[in-house]
């Protein structure tokens, strides 16, 4: 199989003054094509510094890190910014959309600056969210908030899915809608998609999961029968 | 309380670019009263202990030959306290070293030698000795223009004989601190001087043995100077005696006094603006720290602080930024204010200058930049009373947008969604947009409403030195003569062609309202001289009736068809009847103005003329002043051309000084503007900004956002500050205006597009200075917390 990402020994140190902290020791890793993984681990571990390193929002200390044969750790900022725009979908927790945009702007937001998009009713008919076109996100509950920032996020037809606790702040019913509408994605569209969660039952829906400790990768577990999102419970 | 202090000094050290930007605009509005204060206190000061120690006098009057004996009658005037009887003339000077002839206006001395009244403030030397004919002491301002010291001497011709003066001393005077020679608009040191010399000489000169022409007097206490006016005017009219007045029409004194009525009202019209400007700028600084800040408010209500300790706390902060702006106001004032005064003395001649730097200069200052302060600071810690301890803790419902009629404008433009977001911003908040806006379109104003005095000037300057006055030279006539004077005058070397005009001392009355003027008697073929209408054509006078300018009708509420009495004061007094047959606009002065040939059937006079402009061949100038200077029946000569150059000089000095201060000032209240706005724009958007960042868009993508609302919203306020500006100028020009002159309004696309530009640019460069730190958001630390 091919991998969209590659690492070599990424570590991460964060000087703050009298102490460093050391956030990544050394990590090496391979996220393949087509594949749903998910990054497993304590708090503290690490996992969203790998990510946010990934996804060119942040920087290595030491080691490489490739997106197929772009070396993410050797680009300044400028190159960075075209690769997320290109390249990269992100979902965080805190779904980060922009208030003053309906649902369908804050899609065109990105598909108006991408190669080849969909059309944003396209991309939030994918999460379920055709009926809510025209609302503001205050108009919106938390999970319908975070599908339109999933629409967003794959509106671009993006190459990689970086997801950083996308459930964290919902109850379980909406937190389904949510986990269904990354499947879906990631089996229609063929997304890499890495999701990060505390939830130990998530782990069921991926093909792979990766555990994190101390900031090192612990273990790596194959499903070979992965769950469908409302099979989960928590 | 310890902890809460830490947290204030915190918060202003975070807060100190912003608090700079408010500070700086405060600190205008603090430095200009403390100036405008300073300065008019000191000038009234300097100029009260001068007129009290050298005995300025209260009423003035001249006639034509008065015996010396009336001195006694005058005495005996109820109400009046001194008297002081002098010869007053004017004579032709020869200088070495410039050619064309200067002017000096003589005084006469007392026998005695002492003036009871307008005493001259030797500088250097000493007073001519009584029997002494030929010594005289000159006004200091024209010794060191001619660079004469005591001892030196000069020609000067009285009444057609030339003497020369030995100069015994040099002299400031009350009665001259600002001096301007007959007929010319700028004073001019090196060639208008006034010389003092012994009552004998002149007596001899002038043919006024026995006799005075010029009386000044000083009141009681109590005494009713209107009576003592008129009774002065009724002993002096068998003399050929002209109205007295007091010093509100004392050419030196009406100067310096309209000089310092507009220092009053600098004082009291432009530091409120500032003022206003600031209380706005720190309501919106406040007004978002606070909000920032809600939970922690709630928090310390929690732990038992009080409401009042809490809006205490930020009024402290208010107030730090109000002391800031105080300090750095007074710090530039005081040595602006000391530089302004000194500046002063170059055109008001005081031997010393009394600085007045009084406290309380200071304390109104002071107590008005914090009240600013405070008073912006009002609504935003009000606020913070309103918060319930619950309600503050929790995070602030989000905020909600609608879709408005501008939206569906932006989406049928296609308009992308950066532009949507600047969009629903303005729309959202309108209120806010408004206010910065409404500053930077204060700031255009105040530069086009300082800045467009030069067009205005322009304006008059071409209307009245290139269209209303072509000639090069007027000669004044020592008395008036017959229209065959004027081929005499083209006889002088140098001279094309004279045209002679008559002036004539009058008082215009329309029932019981009243002016002095000078009347002019003109020749309708006068083409180098001409009155001009608004169009600039020029004005043939009609036949019969007066034609009056438009601020006179005004004050004598007089419109055409009107019949004026006209009392004339001068020669063979006389009571007539004349109608207005036409108002003009005019610039200089308030004027009246007849056909020769009727005025002179008026007065039953053979056409007469005192006054001739003159075209002349500039090469040879030099002959005419040779010719002019030993010429007998000529008093006076006006260069138009020195006048046209010392304005334009004087303009463009005081043109560049002013243009740099107000555009700094202006700009200052954009950068404070504009500044705080973009800090508390991106404050409020950081973390939609960072979303933006990580989606991919590039950072200057991101800063177009940030800009782009304070850029449209400038673009639409300069527009707007056009007209505020325009409208300013029109205020201005009315309070300006005084008989002396009328200033036209007139705003030049020159200065529109100055204007335009720096605020543009002030505003351009304070959105980048903060859309820099666009390049610094935190991209993962943004994406970890909840709003
Ligand atoms: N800006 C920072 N400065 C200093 N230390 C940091 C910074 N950001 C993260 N860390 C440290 O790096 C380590 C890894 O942080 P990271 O956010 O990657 O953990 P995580 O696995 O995502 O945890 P969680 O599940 O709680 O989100 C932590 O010990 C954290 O304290
Ligand atoms: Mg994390």
């Amino acid at each position: 199989m091919k991998s969209v990402f590659h690492t070599e020994g990424i570590t991460k140190v964060y000087d703050t003054g009298e102490v460093q902290v050391f956030a990544l020791r050394g990590v090496d890793l391979d996220i393949y094509a087509g594949e749903m993984t998910v990054l497993l681990g304590a708090s503290g571990s690490g996992k969203s510094t790998l990510l946010n390193i990934l996804g060119g929002l942040d920087r290595a200390t030491e080691g490489r890190a490739y997106f197929k044969e772009l070396e993410l750790t050797a680009m300044k900022e400028r190159k960075l910014t075209v690769y997320r725009r290109d390249h990269v979908g992100f979902v965080f927790q805190f779904y980060n959309l922009v208030p003053s945009l309906t649902a369908r702007e804050n899609v065109a937001l990105v598909t108006e600056i991408s190669p080849n998009p969909m059309r944003p009713e396209e991309a939030l008919a994918m999460v379920g969210l055709e009926k809510r076109i025209d609302h503001f996100p205050a108009e919106l509950s938390g999970g319908e908030q975070q599908r339109v920032a999933i629409a967003r996020a794959i509106a671009k037809r993006p190459e990689v899915l970086l997801c950083d606790e996308p459930t964290g702040a919902l109850d379980s019913k909406t937190g389904v809608k949510v986990l269904e509408a990354l499947t879906r994605i990631n089996q229609e569209l063929g997304t890499s998609t890495v999701v990060i969660t505390h939830n130990a039952a998530i782990q069921n829906m991926a093909h792979r999961v990766i555990f994190f400790a101390d900031g090192r990768i612990t273990d790596v577990k194959v499903n070979d029968t992965r769950l469908l999102p409302h099979e989960i419970e928590w | 309380m310890q902890a809460f202090n830490k947290k204030l000094v915190r918060d202003f050290w975070r807060l100190w670019a912003q608090s700079l930007a408010i500070a700086l605009v405060l600190a205008c509005g603090v430095m200009i009263l403390v100036i405008a204060i300073g300065v008019e206190r000191s000038l009234t000061e300097t100029q009260s202990a001068f007129y009290e120690r050298n005995r300025f006098a209260d009423i003035f009057a001249s006639a034509t030959r008065a015996p010396n004996n009336l001195k006694r009658e005058i005495e005996q005037i109820s109400g009046v306290s001194v008297v002081e009887t002098r010869i007053t003339q004017f004579a032709i000077l020869g200088l070495e070293g410039i050619t064309e002839p200067a002017v000096a206006r003589l005084v006469s001395l007392p026998p005695s030698g002492e003036p009871l009244l307008n005493v001259p403030n030797l500088t250097a030397g000493r007073m001519p000795t009584p029997e002494a004919t030929k010594e005289v002491v000159v006004n200091e301002t024209f010794a060191l223009a001619n660079d004469f010291q005591p001892g030196d001497s000069f020609y000067a011709t009285l009444n057609g004989q030339k003497q020369l003066l030995t100069i015994t001393g040099t002299a400031l005077s009350p009665e001259f601190i600002y001096l301007i020679g007959p007929g010319a608009m700028m004073p001019d040191d090196q060639r208008f001087g006034v010389i003092w010399m012994g009552y004998d000489p002149l007596a001899s000169a002038f043919d006024l043995g026995g006799a005075f022409n010029d009386v000044s007097l000083r009141l009681t206490r109590d005494a009713n100077p209107q009576i003592v006016q008129d009774e002065l005017e009724k002993l002096l009219v068998p003399y050929g005696g002209t109205s007295p007045y007091g010093r509100d029409l004392q050419s030196s004194h009406m100067f310096l006094d309209s000089e310092l009525t507009q220092l009053r009202a600098m004082g009291k019209s432009i530091p409120p603006l500032f003022f206003v400007i600031s209380a706005f700028l720190v309501n919106m600084v406040l007004g978002r720290l606070i909000s920032l800040e809600r939970e922690q408010i709630g928090l310390f209500k929690a732990v038992g602080y009080s409401d009042l300790a809490i809006s205490w706390h930020y009024v402290k902060l208010a107030i730090g930024i109000g002391l800031f702006g105080v300090i750095l106001g007074w710090a530039i004032g005081v040595s602006a204010g000391y530089a302004l005064a000194t500046y002063y003395t170059v055109f008001f001649h005081f031997p010393y200058l009394i600085y007045v730097n009084s406290p309380d200069t200071y304390a109104i200052s002071g107590l008005a930049g914090i009240a600013a302060a405070v008073i912006g600071a009002m609504r935003s810690v009000l606020k913070t009373t309103k918060l319930s301890p619950a309600v503050a803790m929790s995070p602030p419902a989000p905020t909600r947008f609608k879709q408005n009629i501008f939206d569906k404008l932006g989406h049928m433009l296609g308009a992308r969604q950066p532009v949507m977001m600047i969009i629903r911003s303005i729309t959202r908040w309108p209120m806010r947009a408004s206010l910065t806006a409404l500053g930077i379109s204060m700031s255009v104003a105040t530069m086009i409403a300082s800045l467009f005095m030069f067009d205005s000037v322009d304006v008059l300057m071409e209307s009245a030195f290139f269209q209303s006055n072509r000639q090069q030279v007027t000669l004044s006539l020592a008395q008036p003569q017959s229209r065959a004077v004027l081929a005499d005058v083209e006889n002088l070397s140098g001279v094309l062609r004279a045209e002679g005009m008559r002036t004539v001392a009058a008082k215009l009355s329309n029932g019981h309202l009243s002016r002095l003027v000078g009347v002019e008697g003109r020749d309708p073929g006068m083409d180098l001289s001409r009155v001009l209408d608004a169009r600039n054509s020029k004005i043939v006078f009609p036949e019969q009736g007066v034609v009056i300018s438009d601020r006179l009708a005004n004050h004598l509420d007089a419109v055409i068809g009107d019949e004026l009495e006209m009392e004339v004061l001068q020669g063979q007094r006389g009571t007539y009847r004349v109608a207005v047959t036409g108002i003009i606009q005019k610039y200089f002065g308030i004027g009246a103005y007849m056909d020769l040939d009727f005025l002179s059937a008026l007065l039953q006079q053979q056409p007469l003329v005192n006054a001739v402009n003159v075209s002349i061949d500039a090469t040879r100038i030099e002959e005419l002043y040779s010719d002019v200077k030993s010429a007998p029946n000529i008093g006076g000569i006006v260069r138009w051309d020195q006048i046209r150059q010392g304005f334009s000089d004087t303009i463009a000095e005081s043109s560049s000084v002013t243009t740099t201060i107000y555009s700094l000032i202006a700009s200052l209240i954009v950068v404070g503007v504009v500044y705080n706005s973009a800090r508390i724009l991106l404050s409020e958007r950081a973390r939609e900004l960072a979303s933006l960042r990580i989606l991919g868009f590039t950072r200057s993508e991101v800063s177009f956002i940030l800009m782009g609302e304070l850029i449209f919203l400038t673009i639409v306020a300069i527009p707007i500050g056009f007209m505020i500006g325009y409208a300013l100028a029109g205020l201005i020009v009315s309070s300006f205006s005084s008989d002396m002159f009328t200033l036209p309004l007139h705003v030049s696309r020159g200065t529109y597009g100055y204007a335009g530009i720096v605020a543009f640019t002030a505003s351009t460069a304070s959105a980048l200075l903060v859309s820099r730190r666009v390049n610094r958001l935190d991209l993962v630390a943004v994406m970890k917390t909840r709003e």
